[in-house]
C-alpha cells in the first residue's frame, strides 16, 4: 500500500519545528509501524535527507522506549498496543498518517519525534523505591502476602514508563504513571514503612517537573498499552490524604 | 546526567492541601461537594413553589428568620464557591502551561465533552449565578419586587417567582443556566469521588450513572419552575401573571 | 597473555565463603575515596551500581538508552531460578549447580557455577524486599514452576514479565542511590572506548548521544555490564540497539574474548515475514507443552495447513525423538527445524517456518483450557501475524536469543585487563556452551548484587585510590582515536545504508555460523566478512553531523564493530572441532545426528586475544576441570 505521512521534524530542542510530508511506497501490511518508518528512512537516506529520528528499542512492547502520537493517539488507535507492535494492516492504501511527538512541557523534544522523558526517572528517584540495601534481608517467604494484594501490586507494576498517559492527557498530567508506582508499593507489606514519605515526595517531584493536573477524564487509561486502571490514581489520592494525617 | 529538580514535599495539612496538584484537586472536590449539596437543597426549597403561595413564603420567611446564622451559612457557601472558582481557574492555567505546544491532529479517546468544557460551563454558570443573585436575592435588576407582600404581610416570594419567569427571555436564561449547571455536574459528581480517592473500577460505572441521574434530576427540578410559569401551570394567587 | 582463573582452593561448597574471607576489604571510612564506572544498567549493571553505592563507593553509571529502566533485561519473560527448595521437591544448591554444569554441556567453570547456585537464594530475598510482585499462592507464599524441562520447580516468576519486574527492582535501588547523590547517572551516553593507565582500566570515553560531545570519565575501576552480541545475526530477539561495542572495544584494548561461538538459538520465535523485518519476537517455550510441531512431507505441498491430511504431515520431532518429542531441548529442536527448511519443506511465504499446531490439544482439552494457559501468547501472536492460532497452526522459526560467550573473566569477574570487571551476559562465565531457561536473570543479579561488591574491594585494596583526572594524556589519546573514527564514518558518504550492511552481515553469520556450522562454511564466512567490512568503510552512508542526536552514526559505530567481531566468532567456531551445547559442528555428530563432544581435546575455555583488525586473534586456553560433576553425554531419545 502507499501512504502519505505527515511527520513532525525538528532539528533540535531550540528549533521551532514543522510538519513535513513524505510518501511511503510499497508498504507491506505485515510490517510494524516502526518497520514502515525504517523503510521510509532508508529511502530518505538515499535521497540525502536526514532520517526521521524516533525512539525505539525492544520492538516487542515491553521496554517502553517507543512513543509517537499517531493520528492523534499515543501509540496509535489500536487498543493495548505499543507503537512497535502496531502493524500496518490497520491502515489502508492512500491513508494520510499524522505522526507527532509526545507533547508535554515536562517532555521537551530533543529531535524530531524523540522526547526527553527523564522527568519520570526523577520522580522515581524522589521516592519510587523501598529503602533496602543489598544483603541482610529476611527470607523471601518470611512475610506471606495475600494473593489478591500481590496481584493488585503486579497490575500496577506492569507500567512500562512509556509516557503515553502524559501524551494523551488533555492536561499532560503524569498521575497514571506516578499512581501506578505508589499503588504497587501501597499494596505490599514491604512498601508500608515509607508509605507516607513516598507519596509525598513523588507527588511533589511530579509537580516540580511541570506536569499538569488530573481532571479525571481517563484518557490515560484509554491509551495505556498495559491497560493500567485509573484505580491507581484513586489509590494514590487516598494515600496522599492518608499521609496528610500522619506523622512520618 | 540527571539530577533531582528541586521539589518541596508538604509537611503541614494546609501545605498538603494547597501546594500540590493532588491537594488542590481535593479542595476542588470538597468545595464542589459543598456547592453540590447547596444546589440540591436549593432545588428542594424552590420546588415548594408547586405546593402553593403559603408554603413557599413560609419557607422563605423561615430562612430569613435565621438571622446571623443565615450570614454564617452564606459566608461558608461563598468561601466554597470562591475556592472552587479560583482553583478551577488556577488549575486550568497550570494545565495549559503543561502543554505549551499542542498537537496538530488531536483526538479524544474517552473524555466526555462535559469534562473538557468544565472551565467554560463553570464560568458561564458563574455569570448566571451573579445575575440570579442580582435578580432574586438582591433584587437590583428588579427593585419593584420589594413591594410584593402576601396576605399575611410576608414578603411574597411566590409572586416574585411568577413575575420573574413570566418574561420568557428571563425564563430562557434560567433554563439554559440550570442546563449548563446540570451538565457541569455530569462530570463533576463522578469526578469528585475519584479526586477524594473513593473510586474503583466497579464503582466507576455506577458513579457515572449516579452523576447522570443527578444531572437529569437537577435539570428537570430547576427547569420545571420557569416552564410551569410559562405554560400557565403556575399562576398568581388571583390568576394570570 | 596469561589466564589465571584465580579459583580458590578447597571443597566446592566452601570456595566462595573461604574466598570472601581471604579477600581484602576497604575500610568503611575509606570507601568514599574510591570511584567506579558502571557501563550498562540492565540487571547486572543496575544491581552492581546500586550495591556499590550503598557500600559507599562513588559510582558513575552510563547507559545509551533514554533511561536506565529500558535495558533489554526487561524483555525476559519466563522466570528466575533459585535453589530455595520451597516446593520440597528435592532441590538444593548442589542440584542447581549440577543442572547448570550439565546443561552447559560441561564447558563452564565449576567454581563459578557453584557460587551462582549459592547466591541464587539471596537474590529472591532481595527482590521481594524491594517490592518485586512475584506470583504467589493463595497461602501468600511464593509460587514456583518448572521451566525448560527441569525436574524440580525452582523458577520464580511475575506473570510473563519477570525480567521487567526484576529490572524495575534493580532500577528502583539505583534510582534511590541517584537521588541520594551516590550514583551519577548518565543516560543517552554511549561508551566508545576504555582507557588504560599503566595497564589498568581507569576510565572510559563516551559520546553524549544528544549533543555528540565526546568526553572522558576517570575512576578507580570500570565495570562493564553491556549485555550480549546476539545482534551480530541482525535478526534476533534482542532489542534493536543491543551491541558488542563496549565489550569489543575492551577486547581491542587487551581483554580476552571467551567462547564467542556459543550463541543460543531459541526454537520458538515468530518467523521472518519479509526483507524489511527488523527484529524477531520470542514466543514462550511453554507453548511446546501442548503444541505439535510439523511440516508437510513433501516439499511441493503448498496447500493451506488445515487442508493437509494427517498422512501428508511430518511430525519430525516426535518421529526423531519419540520420548522427548516436541519437548526436545532448545538446541535440538532448533536444528531440526533448520534441517526440514533446508530440505525445502519449510512453510509460510519465505519457507522459513514450521507449524506449531494446537488443533489436537484444543480437541482434547477444549479451547477454553488452551486460552487459559496461553491466551496472552496467542493474542500476541495474532497481533503480529494477524493469524488466529486457535484456528490455524502457528508458524515458528528459531532465532538468535542469548550469547553464552563474552569477555573472559576470572573468579573475581575481572577481565585480563586489571581493574576491568565484566558482569552478566557480557561475560562468559557461568553457562558454558548452553544456558538453561530462567538462568540469565539469575546470573545478572548474582554478579551485580552479590559478587562484584566483594571482589571489587579486593581490587581497590590492592590498587589503591588514584583519583585520576580525565584530562591526562592517556585519556586525550583515546578520545582522539574515538573522534578520528567518528570523523571517518561521517566522511565516507557512500551509497549504502548502515542497515544494509548489518543485514548482509547477519545473513552471512546466520548461514555459516548459525545453528549448524561446518569447516567449509566457516571458511567462506571468514572470507566474506573482511570483504564486507572493506566495502563498509568505502561505501557506507552516514548523514548528519557528530554534534547532534544522530542515530545512523550510533548505529554505524556498532555495525563497524560487529563487522570485526564476527570474524572472532567464526575463528572460535572453526577452532572448536566438536559439537557441544549450542555449538553444533556438522562434522562432529553421532550416526543419528546427535552432538558429539570431544572432551579429550576441547575441555577448555577458548579465550581470544586481539592481534589487529583482519589478523587472526591468538587463542589462549583455560583448561576446565570437573571434580564434582562427572562428564557425561546428554541424551533425549
Amino acid at each position: 500500500m502507499n501512504l502519505t505521512l505527515h511527520v513532525w521534524r525538528q532539528k533540535n530542542a531550540h528549533d521551532k519545528g514543522r510538519m513535513e510530508v513524505y510518501q511511503a511506497r510499497d508498504i507491506s501490511e505485515h510490517m510494524s509501524f516502526l518497520e514502515m518508518l525504517d523503510v521510509v528512512n532508508e529511502q530518505l537516506v538515499e535521497q540525502g535527507i536526514d532520517p526521521i529520528h524516533f525512539d525505539h528499542d525492544c520492538r516487542e512492547g515491553i521496554c517502553g522506549t517507543c512513543s509517537l502520537v499517531i493520528n492523534g493517539a499515543p501509540h496509535g488507535h489500536q487498543k493495548a498496543t505499543t507503537t512497535c507492535q502496531l502493524h500496518m494492516r490497520h491502515f489502508s492504501d492512500g491513508d494520510h498518517i499524522y505522526i507527532e511527538p509526545f507533547r508535554a512541557k515536562a517532555f521537551p523534544v530533543i529531535k524530531d519525534l524523540v522526547v526527553d522523558r527523564s522527568a519520570f526517572d526523577r520522580i522515581m528517584q524522589a521516592g519510587g523505591f523501598v529503602s533496602v540495601n543489598t544483603g541482610g534481608i529476611p527470607d523471601a517467604n518470611a512475610i506471606p502476602i495475600p494473593k489478591y494484594f500481590a496481584e493488585k501490586a503486579m497490575d500496577a507494576a506492569a507500567c512500562i514508563g512509556c509516557g503515553a498517559c502524559v501524551a494523551a492527557c488533555k492536561n499532560a498530567s503524569a498521575m497514571l504513571f506516578v499512581g501506578a508506582k505508589v499503588s504497587q508499593f501501597a499494596h505490599l507489606p514491604q512498601g508500608q514503612v515509607e508509605r507516607e514519605r513516598r507519596v509525598r515526595a513523588m507527588v511533589a517531584q511530579m509537580d516540580a517537573e511541570g506536569f499538569g493536573n488530573c481532571t479525571n477524564q481517563y484518557e490515560c487509561e484509554a491509551v495505556c498499552p498495559k491497560e493500567i486502571s485509573v484505580e491507581v490514581i484513586a489509590k494514590m489520592n487516598r494515600e496522599y490524604l492518608r499521609a496528610a494525617t500522619k506523622k512520618s | 546526567m540527571s539530577t533531582i529538580a528541586s521539589s518541596n514535599p508538604p509537611s503541614t495539612i494546609p501545605a498538603y492541601l494547597t501546594t500540590t496538584s493532588i491537594g488542590k484537586k481535593v479542595l476542588m472536590a470538597v468545595s464542589g461537594v459543598i456547592a453540590f449539596g447547596f444546589v440540591c437543597g436549593h432545588m428542594l426549597g424552590n420546588l415548594q413553589v408547586f405546593i402553593g403561595q403559603d408554603q413557599m413564603n413560609h419557607y422563605a420567611e423561615t430562612l430569613q428568620n435565621l438571622g446571623p446564622m443565615l450570614w454564617v451559612i452564606r459566608l461558608f457557601l461563598a468561601a466554597a464557591f470562591i475556592t472552587h472558582i479560583w482553583l478551577g481557574i488556577l488549575l486550568k492555567l497550570q494545565n495549559n502551561a503543561a502543554r505549551p505546544v499542542g498537537y496538530k491532529n488531536e483526538t479524544t479517546q474517552k473524555a466526555s465533552l462535559a469534562s473538557r468544557t468544565m472551565i467554560w460551563t463553570g464560568l458561564i454558570i458563574l455569570t448566571f449565578v451573579a445575575y440570579h443573585l442580582l435578580h432574586y436575592t438582591a433584587r437590583l435588576t428588579n427593585p419593584e419586587y420589594a413591594s410584593l407582600l402576601d396576605g399575611q404581610g410576608r414578603f411574597d416570594v411566590y409572586s416574585m417567582v411568577i413575575h420573574g419567569f413570566s418574561d420568557w427571555i428571563i425564563s430562557a436564561v434560567y433554563i439554559v443556566g440550570v442546563g449548563l449547571l446540570a451538565y457541569h455536574l455530569s462530570h463533576g459528581v463522578a469526578s469528585m469521588f475519584q479526586s477524594l480517592g473513593l473510586n474503583s473500577p466497579a464503582w466507576q460505572v455506577r458513579l457515572n450513572r449516579i452523576a447522570w441521574f443527578f444531572t437529569i434530576l437537577l435539570f428537570v427540578g430547576y427547569a420545571s419552575i420557569p416552564t410551569a410559569v410559562l405554560t400557565g401551570c403556575l399562576t398568581l394567587p388571583g390568576g394570570g401573571y | 597473555m596469561k589466564l589465571d582463573a584465580k579459583i580458590p582452593s578447597g571443597p566446592i561448597a566452601e570456595k566462595w565463603s573461604k574466598h570472601k574471607f581471604e579477600m581484602k576489604l576497604v575500610n568503611p571510612a575509606n570507601k568514599r575515596k574510591y570511584s567506579v564506572i558502571v557501563v550498562g544498567t540492565g540487571l547486572a549493571g543496575a544491581s552492581a551500581a546500586a550495591s556499590m553505592a550503598e557500600l559507599g563507593y562513588n559510582v558513575k553509571a552510563f547507559c545509551f538508552q533514554d533511561s536506565p529502566r529500558r535495558a533489554h533485561s526487561i524483555a525476559a519473560q519466563g522466570g528466575i531460578n533459585a535453589a530455595k527448595n520451597y516446593q520440597n521437591d528435592g532441590d538444593s544448591v548442589f542440584r542447581l549447580f549440577y543442572d547448570t554444569v550439565k546443561g552447559g554441556d560441561f564447558r563452564s567453570r565449576e567454581a563459578n557455577v557453584h557460587r551462582l547456585a549459592e547466591v541464587s537464594t539471596a537474590i529472591i530475598d532481595q527482590c521481594v524486599a524491594q517490592g518485586v510482585p512475584f506470583a504467589r499462592e493463595y497461602g501468600g507464599l511464593l509460587a514456583n514452576r518448572s521451566f525448560g524441562g527441569a525436574q524440580v520447580s525452582r523458577t520464580f516468576y511475575a506473570r510473563g514479565q519477570t525480567g521487567q519486574q526484576l529490572l524495575l527492582g534493580a532500577y528502583s535501588a539505583l534510582s534511590r542511590q541517584i537521588g541520594l547523590g551516590k550514583v551519577q547517572m548518565y543516560p543517552r551516553t554511549e561508551m566508545l572506548d576504555v582507557v588504560l593507565v599503566d595497564g589498568h582500566a581507569k576510565g572510559i570515553v563516551v559520546r553524549n548521544l544528544v549533543t555528540g560531545e565526546v568526553k572522558s570519565y576517570a575512576a578507580d575501576a570500570v565495570v562493564l555490564a553491556t549485555g550480549g552480541y546476539g545482534n551480530v545475526f541482525y535478526l534476533s530477539t534482542n532489542a534493536m540497539a543491543c551491541n558488542v561495542t563496549a565489550a569489543y572495544r575492551a577486547y581491542k584494548r587487551g581483554a580476552a574474548f571467551a567462547n564467542p561461538c556459543y550463541t543460543q538459538i531459541h526454537p520458538t520465535c515468530i518467523p521472518v515475514s519479509g526483507e524489511y523485518q527488523s527484529k524477531l519476537t520470542l514466543m514462550s517455550e511453554s507453548l511446546r507443552n501442548d503444541g505439535r510441531i510439523w511440516v508437510p512431507k513433501s516439499a511441493d505441498d503448498k496447500r493451506a495447513p488445515n487442508d493437509i491430511p494427517e498422512a501428508d504431515r511430518d511430525y519430525y520431532l516426535e518421529r526423531k525423538y519419540p520420548s522427548f518429542g516436541n519437548l526436545a531441548p532448545r538446541d535440538i529442536s532448533s536444528r531440526a527445524a533448520k534441517e526440514v527448511c533446508d530440505e525445502g519443506r519449510g512453510v509460510g511465504d519465505t519457507g522459513l517456518g514450521v507449524y506449531l499446531d494446537f488443533a489436537d490439544a484444543i480437541n482434547r482439552l477444549g479451547e477454553d483450557t488452551i486460552r487459559e494457559r496461553y491466551g496472552n501468547l496467542f493474542d500476541m501472536y495474532e497481533r503480529i501475524t494477524a493469524d488466529n492460532p486457535y484456528k490455524v497452526p502457528m508458524r515458528i522459526f528459531p532465532a538468535s536469543h542469548y550469547t553464552m560467550g563474552g569477555l573472559w573473566v576470572d573468579y573475581n569477574l575481572e577481565s585480563t585487563i586489571p581493574g576491568l570487571f565484566v558482569l552478566g551476559e557480557a561475560n562468559f562465565s557461568d553457562h558454558g556452551a548452553n544456558r538453561l531457561g530462567a538462568s540469565a536473570l539469575m546470573q545478572g543479579l548474582a554478579d551485580g548484587y552479590f559478587v562484584i561488591p566483594y571482589t571489587i574491594a579486593n581490587y581497590f585494596a590492592a590498587a589503591g585510590a588514584k583519583n585520576l583526572s580525565p584530562d591526562g594524556k592517556d585519556f586525550k589519546r583515546t578520545e582522539d582515536e574515538v573522534n578520528e573514527r567518528t570523523r571517518k564514518l561521517l566522511s565516507i558518504n557512500g551509497k549504502r545504508s548502515v542497515d544494509s550492511f548489518h543485514r548482509e552481515l547477519g545473513k552471512i553469520m546466520w548461514d555459516y555460523c548459525g545453528m549448524a556450522r561446518n569447516r567449509k562454511g566457516l571458511e567462506t564466512a571468514l572470507q566474506k566478512i573482511p570483504e564486507l567490512r572493506e566495502q563498509f568503510w568505502q561505501d557506507v552512508r552516514v548523514l548528519g553531523t557528530n554534534e547532534e542526536l544522530n542515530m545512523s552514526l550510533e548505529n554505524a559505530g556498532r555495525v563497524a564493530d560487529f563487522l570485526e567481531f564476527a570474524e572472532v566468532m567464526c575463528e572460535d567456531a572453526l577452532d572448536r572441532e566438536e559439537s557441544c551445547g549450542a555449538h553444533f559442528r556438522e562434522e562432529y555428530q553421532t550416526e543419528d545426528g546427535e552432538a558429539l563432544r570431544n572432551d579429550k581435546k576441547y575441555t577448555y575455555v577458548a579465550a581470544w586475544e586481539y592481534k589487529g583488525v583482519g589478523t587472526k586473534p591468538e587463542l589462549h586456553k583455560e583448561p576446565l576441570e570437573f571434580e564434582n560433576v562427572k562428564l557425561a553425554t546428554r541424551s533425549y531419545k
